[in-house]
């Protein structure tokens, strides 16, 4: 009796140590569990005046990132299961945040400032407690994941024109563009999330995603991929790659693009803005876009002349 | 001497050609056994401007059929043995009409220009599913121009436009020019074959691929048959 006590007693011990020990195997050796089959490749990224080395990052990204990401950059990383948005496989390269045209790689300093700004709805924090020389030590470990950066060249950054005066004529224009290109079949037309395609969205990977709701947020509601309105200029400009959003640089002009910011702007009602002030100086009312060729005689030269011109 | 120069012009002119464009076909009927999954009428009520082009609904076309149990929208292709001839010059298009692909499945050669086209009035956005070559996605507008890109890569490339959730096709991107996709009566032709040994792969994209070993002595049709086998889902 007694001893058969001891017995189970030292078992459970056993077993207890042996569940204890289970979760600093992997730890304390690092060398147990998959790895990347190739040494790593001598990377580098170039921010600014700051320069990283893929080999510096490698402590940083098992740490930090591996967990989500996997040590092999696949989006694997034993947290993936329980998040959604699943995080990026960088084996992919592609990216959502990019200042480059549809289908080419982001730059160094994209995927720095990604991962200093964090992306808003979805796992991945803010990291702004890593240096800039950390932060583009990453950068340069992220792309040794896929053999694109050995052949392809980052994009070019694309131009953004400067942003002209926000006026309710710009926000009018907007909305008519809004329409016209069909945002709203997927982004709802008060840009709640909700159109008619928006339920059956999915990422490149196949997994349902939801179109962005403007109108969710509150005053510090953010895009993906920046706050400011350049960044969301960028965004229909370059698309969001993996996702369903399109590029839209082939049928925008750059004028007609930033009135469709000043609209948007608007969709946020909660945001405090200069858009917002507008639109309630004009009465709260967006008035109906006036076609500038079409309807715009000689009486109606101010229309004409803000109604999004070139 | 100036006779045998004569001969030998004549030689060079006449038998040299036909030596060189002693050309086999290889042709053959594409067709598959048992049942194959039931293909779905597509509610197309969300896109108005689509649906009433059609005076029935259309079927989502992953797989399709004809009589004799023909199978269409078959690449088959030489995988071995053919030069990697370069890419044509012209263009090869691709539609959205009717919130469908016309065709289903196109093929066209590395760094062959393709040419979307939008012949709808909604907007759709096409959405190459790449992973080999660089995956992009453009929106395309109603009386917008044609979308012209090339691909680097031999790849079968899933294409989706995510407005129009039903709307699938292929890109199917090859190191060859001899290709051949098959119709309602299953029928594929791969003529202006020099004599050689060439491998021969069927692709479909719900049962997969197969390959047969051909080998063309002369000018000669050579003909082969693929069967696959249905998939019961």
């Amino acid at each position: 009796m007694n001893k058969s006590r001891q017995f189970r007693t030292g078992f459970l011990y056993l077993a207890l140590a042996a569940l204890c020990a289970l979760p600093s195997v992997g730890q304390d050796a690092p060398d147990v569990g998959p790895r990347p089959p190739q040494p790593l490749k001598a990377m580098e990224s170039h921010i600014g005046h700051v320069t990283g080395h893929a080999k510096d990052a490698k402590m940083d990204y098992r740490r930090y990132c591996a967990g989500c990401h996997g040590d092999l950059g696949d989006g694997n990383g034993e947290n993936a299961v329980w998040l959604d948005p699943k995080p990026r496989d960088f084996t992919a390269a592609t990216f959502k945040c990019r200042s480059t045209v549809t289908g080419m790689l982001p730059t160094d300093q994209d995927l720095f400032d990604t991962i200093g700004r964090g992306l808003d709805n979805s796992n991945m924090p803010i990291w702004n407690t890593f240096s800039d020389l950390q932060r583009a030590n990453l950068v340069a470990y992220i792309k040794t994941f896929s053999p694109r950066w050995d052949k392809e060249k980052a994009g070019d950054p694309i131009k953004i024109p400067a942003e002209p005066a926000v006026t309710i004529e710009s926000i009018s224009h907007g909305k008519a563009l809004f329409t016209k290109l069909e945002c709203w079949k997927c982004h709802g037309p008060e840009g709640k999330g909700d159109g008619p395609s928006a339920a059956t969205l999915t990422d490149s990977k196949d997994q349902p995603i939801r179109p962005y709701n403007f109108a969710g947020g509150g005053d510090d509601s953010r895009f993906k991929c920046g706050s400011t309105n350049a960044d969301v200029y960028k965004i229909f400009i370059t698309g969001v790659d993996g996702t369903p959003m399109p590029s839209f640089a082939d049928v925008i002009q750059p004028n007609d693009a930033w009135d469709l910011v000043h609209f948007l702007r608007t969709l946020q009602v909660k945001r405090h803005s200069k858009e917002n002030d507008v639109l309630k100086a004009a009465g709260g009312k967006i008035p109906p876009y006036v076609e500038k060729q079409a309807e715009a005689p000689a009486s109606q030269p101010e229309t004409r002349a803000a109604g999004g011109g070139n | 001497m100036r006779a045998r120069g004569l001969f030998a012009s004549i030689l060079v002119t006449v038998v040299a050609p036909s030596l060189m464009f002693a050309a086999g076909t290889i042709s053959g009927k594409v067709t598959y056994t048992g049942t194959p999954v039931k293909q779905k009428p597509i509610d197309m009520s969300k896109e108005p401007s689509c649906a009433k082009q059609h005076a029935t609904p259309v079927n989502t076309e992953t797989v399709v059929t004809g009589a004799g149990n023909t199978l269409d929208n078959v690449v088959v292709y030489i995988s071995e043995g053919a030069d990697d001839a370069n890419a044509p010059a012209q263009a090869v298009t691709f539609t959205q009409k009717g919130c469908q692909y016309l065709p289903h499945v196109v093929a066209l050669h590395t760094g062959q220009e393709l040419q979307v086209a939008n012949a709808d009035q909604t907007s759709h956005n096409i959405h190459p599913l790449a992973k080999v070559n660089r995956e992009w996605n453009k929106s395309q507008p109603p009386g917008s121009p044609n979308i012209s890109e090339k691909f680097d890569a031999p790849e079968f490339i899933s294409v989706k436009c995510n407005i129009h959730p039903w709307m699938h096709g292929w890109f199917v991107v090859l190191k060859t020019n001899h290709y051949s996709i098959s119709k309602d009566d299953g029928a594929f032709t791969l003529p202006n074959l020099p004599p050689g040994k060439y491998k021969v792969t069927a692709w479909h994209e719900d049962y997969g691929t197969q390959e047969q070993d051909v080998t063309i002595t002369g000018s000669e049709t050579k003909s082969i048959d693929f069967s696959f086998k249905a998939k019961a889902y």
